[in-house]
């Protein structure tokens, strides 16, 4: 079946099977930053956003996207490197597998949360795992970012 | 020094993190056929009869395969240098399942969907075994989980098959007995560490297709290639030079990487269906059917004269390796070699250790590597024999530590080159407020208190492993460097190009490194055993050290001088006198124009015969719930000892990541099985690896020494900054709460039934 959604700012139609979810068919087309890290929306890896808001792509059926917006990293790459340039910074970038789930997040979280404190930041960021880099460097990375070191 | 030392920013970091195709998956075509395994239900069976009819039929399906189709010869899947040390206890597909998971079939078709459906059309009848579970008395029970007649092992290391016994070993110095007996003080405690898994973010995955020639392509997120080939060509029966391995970024490893999970079966589909080929586990099969760190029981006596000086130390540890002996020997060793040396006051030392099999799935490498498991045993009883002395955990240990210029009795002689750890002790100690803390505070109904804990790792396998790195300088005077080691997300490949630019004295942007193929890489044995600042490092110094010496040579033939008589800054070769000089650019591409030239490329081998140990102390502050026993983690502290910081901001998060990794095996992790031997701990639901809030807060400093025998004084990093949590944070739960946790995780459960027992 067919689908018609924005897709990192261009009005694209998606041919999709009825039961694929998001993150298999934006890998399909070429959007290789979505990754994935479980098949229990555990891990935040696939993050993607569905009208600005940031969303596992692992567990959102393609289908829901019909008529919305999605951004992927790719599509956000300005704004993405800007943040992207502290982290590799910090060195809060290991493996980097799961960095665009994550950079997306922060990237929301910026646009949604209004001088958030190191609590707030912890609490939206909850949902992305990182394996590697133990977090601190992340935060670190981000304080900088939002200017609230 | 320019470049070594300055925490400059990790050369692919921008394009890993901003989402670029880099990954094994990324590369893959999109025509590759999918490869999904059948596997094991029963914990241990003989495969009657397998079905396939069925399965062929269905279009899209390209071919499946069994037992009857692979070829017979035992191999060992453990990322080690030939020969392993490892028994030969695998075939690519048996006949015999030991574990739930293990496999049954192979099947390649055009897409997943297909993949699956003929999975499930496969019928297979089983003769159901009773299997073995119970790693602590595995030596006794009826079944054998490796009955077979071919299995091999390279060495002696103990292997008893009929007991279930894949290694034991014994090594005494002194009189352990009559040490003991001359002691004033003698503590003893049994512990179990658990198994982990390493829950890297990228599951295995692997890419295979013939290349024009006919050889066979295997792309794979590996930490070895090199040695993946070699089990490939033992194991699917062809020549190594018809087989290239091929590393691209990889997400994450912690040691899971140095085991071959995934990538014979693409392989094999490759060479049976001459087609593009690739496998992707998911976090299930990730979970159930890769390795996990080796679940152990440890027994330790410590015995000290009336002032603290500990005089004997004996471990007695038990391993469970699961079906397979991948790293048995190996990772069990490390319980005593890691913790023995620590403590040099001892008049004598003994280790025993035994490795079993289980019908449950593999254990393999895991960063820390039986150090982990030895340090938490060790630690904690040199924590007990502080209280029964009466004396400060720290103060204890400051007695009785190794120091540089020192030896000890495993070390026979030889001396310890370097160690900042007293200094470590002491800055840690001031870090945590250990002076106001220790022991603990109570708050009402909760607690806070500090404990401590230190440990040592090594860098490289000394007089094993060694690691071969090239520079070219190509024809526009820039650099590729080329090594055969895999950047795990540490920044390894950057940590090697800091030390070829600083030899060379050329900025960092000047050196490409292209990393782990085998057709175009020197030989490396991969990134394992913290050995790749270390080991493939000092291949990189005296690669760059050979090149500059031919440059020196080369432009001395061309200001017609002598290399005595000319210098060379990095830009320009000078004659002492300063009359000539001849650019880098220009002598570069005078070395590849005209005939009987030849282009300059600079080659260095490495293998040390010693594995010097890094350092580290680390201090644990927490409050523990006296209604719920819950241990919240407030503060941690490690200051490390890894010689010469190569590069400060990624050695830092190596460190804060190793840490977080640690406090998941204290007080989180835990691999389980149900009594039919089935993982319980199959996702990121049940298994649970530390999030942003699990962690408290981290703080991590380095004392740096110098390490003689490493590159610009360094030692390794990577795996000795998982060993001290564990020790460091069950010990501060004795001294706020007094229940002495002696097999982790560090449950609420555990330390609320310790409480009001
Ligand atoms: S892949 Fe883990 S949450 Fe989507
Ligand atoms: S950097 Fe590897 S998982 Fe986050």
């Amino acid at each position: 079946m067919q689908i018609e959604t924005i897709l990192n700012n261009q009005r694209v139609t998606l041919e999709i099977v009825p039961d694929e979810m998001l993150a298999d068919t934006l890998r399909r087309y070429g959007l290789l930053s979505v990754r994935q890290g479980c098949d229990t929306s555990c891990c935040g890896l696939c993050t993607v956003w569905i009208d600005g808001k940031p969303t596992l792509s692992c567990s959102t059926l393609a289908y829901r996207v019909s008529g919305k917006r999605v951004t992927t990293i790719e599509g956000v790459q300005g704004e993405a490197e800007e943040f992207a340039q502290m982290l590799v910074a910090e060195g809060a970038e290991q493996c980097g597998f799961c960095s665009p789930g994550f950079i997306l997040t922060v990237l929301a979280m910026k646009h949604e949360l209004k001088n958030p404190t190191e609590e707030q930041i912890i609490h939206y960021l909850t949902g992305n795992l990182c394996r590697c880099t133990g977090y601190m460097g992340q935060l670190r990375a981000i304080k900088k970012y939002l200017g609230v070191e | 020094m320019r470049v070594v030392g300055k925490g400059i920013a990790k050369i692919d970091g921008l394009s890993i993190a901003t989402g670029k195709p880099a990954y094994t998956e990324d590369l893959a075509a999109a025509n590759a056929l999918v490869i999904k395994i059948l596997r094991s239900p029963h914990a241990f069976a003989k495969i009657k009869t397998i079905d396939t009819a069925e399965a062929k039929k269905l279009a899209g399906v390209v071919c499946i395969l069994t037992h009857k189709d692979v070829p017979k010869v035992r191999f060992t899947l453990a990322g080690q240098s030939y020969p392993e040390p490892s028994p030969y206890d695998r075939l690519i597909l048996d006949e015999l399942v030991r574990y739930v998971g293990d496999e049954v079939a192979i099947i390649a078709a055009v897409n997943e969907k297909i993949a699956l459906q003929a999975r499930d059309l496969i019928k297979v009848e089983y003769e159901v075994l009773e299997p073995v579970l119970d790693f602590e008395t595995a030596t006794e029970h009826p079944s054998m989980v490796h009955p077979e007649d071919d299995l091999f092992c390279n060495f002696d290391t103990g292997l008893i098959k009929e007991k279930n016994i894949a290694s034991s070993q014994k090594v005494e110095y002194g009189n352990v007995e009559e040490a003991f007996e001359q002691c004033a003080v003698v503590v003893e405690e049994t512990y179990y560490t658990q198994a982990q898994a390493h829950a890297m973010m990228e599951t295995y995955r692997a890419y295979s297709y013939l290349d024009p020639a006919g050889r066979l392509v295997v792309v794979s997120s590996t930490q070895i290639p090199f040695h993946v080939r070699r089990q490939l060509a033992r194991a699917l029966q062809i020549p190594a030079s018809r087989i290239r391995v091929i590393k691209p970024r990889i997400g994450g490893g912690f040691g899971g990487k140095q085991t071959t999970v995934a990538e014979i079966f693409p392989a094999l589909v490759t060479l049976k269906t001459g087609k593009p080929a690739k496998i992707i586990y998911d976090r299930r099969e990730t979970f159930t059917c890769s390795s996990c760190r080796h679940a152990m029981r440890i027994k330790v006596r410590l015995g000290a004269d009336a002032d603290g000086t500990i005089r004997a130390i004996d471990i007695d540890a038990l391993s469970d390796t699961g079906a397979y002996g991948e790293h048995a020997s190996t990772v069990v060793s490390l319980v005593g070699e890691k913790t023995l040396p620590l403590y040099n006051k001892t008049k004598a030392l003994r280790f025993v250790a035994h490795a079993v099999y289980t019908n449950k799935m593999n254990a393999g490498a895991l960063r820390g590597f039986g150090a982990t498991q030895g340090t938490f045993a060790v630690e904690s009883t040199v924590n007990k024999l502080a209280e029964a002395l009466k004396m400060d955990p720290s103060e204890i240990r400051l007695q009785n530590l190794i120091k540089a210029g020192e030896t000890c009795l495993p070390y026979e002689g030889k001396l310890l080159g370097s160690s900042s750890l007293h200094r470590c002790i002491q800055r840690g100690k001031e870090l945590i407020g250990w002076q106001e803390k220790y022991p603990g505070k109570d708050l009402g109904n909760k607690v806070r208190a500090v404990g401590m804990a230190v440990t040592m790792q090594g860098s490289g396998i000394a007089g094993i492993d060694t690691a071969s790195a090239e520079i070219r300088l190509q024809d526009d005077g820039n650099y590729t460097l080329l090594i055969g080691s895999t950047d795990l997300g540490t920044g390894s490949d950057t940590i090697l190009a800091q030390m070829a630019a600083e030899v060379l004295e050329t900025p960092l942007e000047n050196i490409a490194v292209y990393a782990a193929d085998t057709d175009v890489s020197p030989y490396d044995p991969g990134s394992y055993a913290s050995s790749t600042t270390y080991v493939t490092g000092m291949a990189v110094v005296k690669a760059a050290e050979d090149l500059r010496q031919q440059i020196l040579q080369r432009g001395a033939k061309f200001l017609e001088s002598i290399p005595e008589e000319v210098e060379f800054d990095g830009k320009i070769i000078t004659t002492l006198d300063g009359t000539k000089n001849i650019g880098l650019e220009k002598l570069a591409y005078l070395s590849v124009l005209g005939a009987g030239k030849c282009q300059l490329v600079g080659h260095g081998t490495h293998g040390s015969n010693v594995s010097p140990p890094p350092f580290i102390a680390g201090f644990a502050e927490v409050e523990v719930d006296k209604e719920t026993g819950q241990v919240n983690l407030v503060d941690y502290v490690a200051m490390v000892d890894c010689g010469t910081v190569v590069n400060p901001n990624l050695a830092r998060i190596q460190v804060e990541g190793g840490v977080v990794q640690g406090i998941g095996l204290a007080l989180y992790e835990d691999v389980r099985y149900d009594q039919k031997g089935n993982l319980l701990t199959n996702s990121f639901m049940q298994y649970k690896i530390p999030c942003r809030k699990d962690i408290g807060n981290i703080t991590v400093g380095f004392e740096e020494s110098f390490e003689p025998t490493g590159p610009f004084g360094a030692k390794s990093i990577g795996e000795v900054v998982i060993n001290t949590p564990a020790p460091a944070i069950a010990h501060a739960v004795y001294n706020a709460v007094g229940v002495r946790i002696t097999k982790l995780p560090i449950t609420p459960e555990k330390v609320y039934m310790g409480m009001y027992k």
